[in-house]
C-alpha cells in the first residue's frame, strides 16, 4: 500500500520561512520498503524523516530503501538522521539502502566519508538489485 | 560611522559597505532555510562564482546558522542571530554571529572511522568538519559572550589564480 505523509504524518503541513517541509511516500517492493523523500533534510526536515523511519521500523519494516532523489538539500543534521536510521534497522537485523542520484548531495556524503558507510545508489532499481 | 542629526545630536548610521547584506533573524530553526536562500541568491550575483561553490557555501552557512540558533536556545538568549554576507570581486564571505556561550571547535571530538561499528553511535558531530571542508577559509572566534563563524568561498577566477601559483 502506498502511504504519503507530510512532515511526520501530521494532518497539517508545517511550514518553514522560505523553505519546504519534507514529504515522504512509502511503498513495498518485495521485502523492502521504499521511502521516497522530498524537501530539505536539515534541522527542520530531519526530525520529520526520523519520525517516519521510526514509524516504519515500529511497523516491522526493517529493510528500508531511502530514495533521496527529491531532496533539494542536506546538511549534517540530515546526515545524522540517516546514520541513525541505519543503526535502528541493523539493530533489528534489517538494513538501509540509499538512493542518491544528485551529485551535490553525493558530495556532502563523500566529504564526510559516509560513502564508506553507505553505497550511494543512482536509482531505486539499483538499490533493490544490489547484493547483500 | 556617525552623522549629525537635525538638532546637532550624533546619530548612528549603519555603516554598510557596497556588496554587504545583513540579516538578523529570530533564533528559530524555521529561519535557517531563509538564510540559505538569501546567501545563495546573493552569491549568484557574483558572475565568476561557480554554482558548485555556492552549493558548498549553502551547506556551510546552514551549519553555522543552525549552531548559532542552538547556542541561543541552549543558553536562553532571546536576541537575534546576525548573518553578514559580503560580496567582493573574488570571494563571498559570510559571518554568522551568535551570543551563546561560545565553543571550542578544536575540541569537537573526532568521530570513529566510517567502517567502525561504533561510528553508527554518532548521529551528530559533522557540522564543523563540513564547514571546514566546503569552504576556502573558515574561522571560528569564540568567547563566553558569543561566537563568530567566518566562512569564505573564492570565485573560480581566484581559485585558478591560486592554483597557478
Amino acid at each position: 500500500m502506498d502511504v504519503v505523509r507530510r512532515g511526520a504524518g501530521a494532518a497539517a503541513p508545517r511550514s518553514t520561512v522560505g523553505g519546504v517541509q519534507i514529504v515522504t511516500h512509502s511503498h513495498r517492493e518485495g521485502v523492502w520498503t521504499v521511502v521516497s523523500v522530498a524537501g530539505e533534510l536539515d534541522v527542520v526536515g530531519g526530525p520529520d524523516l526520523r519520525q517516519q523511519v521510526m514509524a516504519e521500523v515500529r511497523a516491522g519494516n526493517h529493510r528500508l530503501v531511502l530514495d533521496l532523489h527529491g531532496v533539494d538539500f542536506i546538511d549534517s543534521f540530515g546526515l545524522g538522521v540517516i546514520v541513525g536510521a541505519l543503526k535502528r534497522t541493523r539493530l533489528l537485523d534489517g538494513d538501509l539502502r540509499l538512493v542518491v542520484p544528485e551529485p551535490r548531495l553525493r558530495r556532502v556524503f563523500e566529504v564526510c566519508d559516509l560513502d564508506r558507510v553507505f553505497v550511494l545508489h543512482p536509482t531505486v532499481e539499483a538499490a533493490l538489485g544490489a547484493g547483500a | 560611522m556617525a552623522a549629525d542629526g537635525p538638532d546637532g545630536d550624533e546619530m548612528a548610521v549603519a555603516d554598510f559597505r557596497p556588496g554587504e547584506i545583513v540579516l538578523e533573524i529570530p533564533a528559530r530553526t524555521e529561519f535557517v532555510s531563509l538564510v540559505r536562500v538569501v546567501v545563495a541568491a546573493a552569491a549568484e550575483i557574483e558572475p565568476d562564482m561557480d554554482h558548485a561553490r555556492i552549493e558548498d557555501l549553502r551547506v556551510a552557512v546552514s551549519e553555522a546558522t543552525t549552531n548559532a540558533i542552538v547556542a541561543h536556545d541552549l543558553h536562553g538568549v532571546t536576541d537575534r542571530v546576525r548573518i553578514q554576507c559580503n560580496l567582493a570581486d573574488d570571494e563571498v564571505a559570510v559571518v554568522v554571529h551568535d551570543q551563546g556561550m561560545g565553543f571550542e571547535p578544536d575540541e569537537v571530538p573526532l568521530l570513529p572511522e566510517p567502517e567502525a561499528p561504533e561510528r553508527l553511535l554518532h548521529e551528530s558531530g559533522l557540522g564543523v568538519h563540513l564547514m571546514r571542508m566546503l569552504t576556502d577559509e573558515s574561522e571560528f572566534s569564540s568567547s563566553e559572550t558569543g561566537t563568530d563563524v567566518r566562512l569564505v568561498v573564492y570565485s573560480s577566477k581566484r581559485r585558478r589564480r591560486n592554483s597557478d601559483g
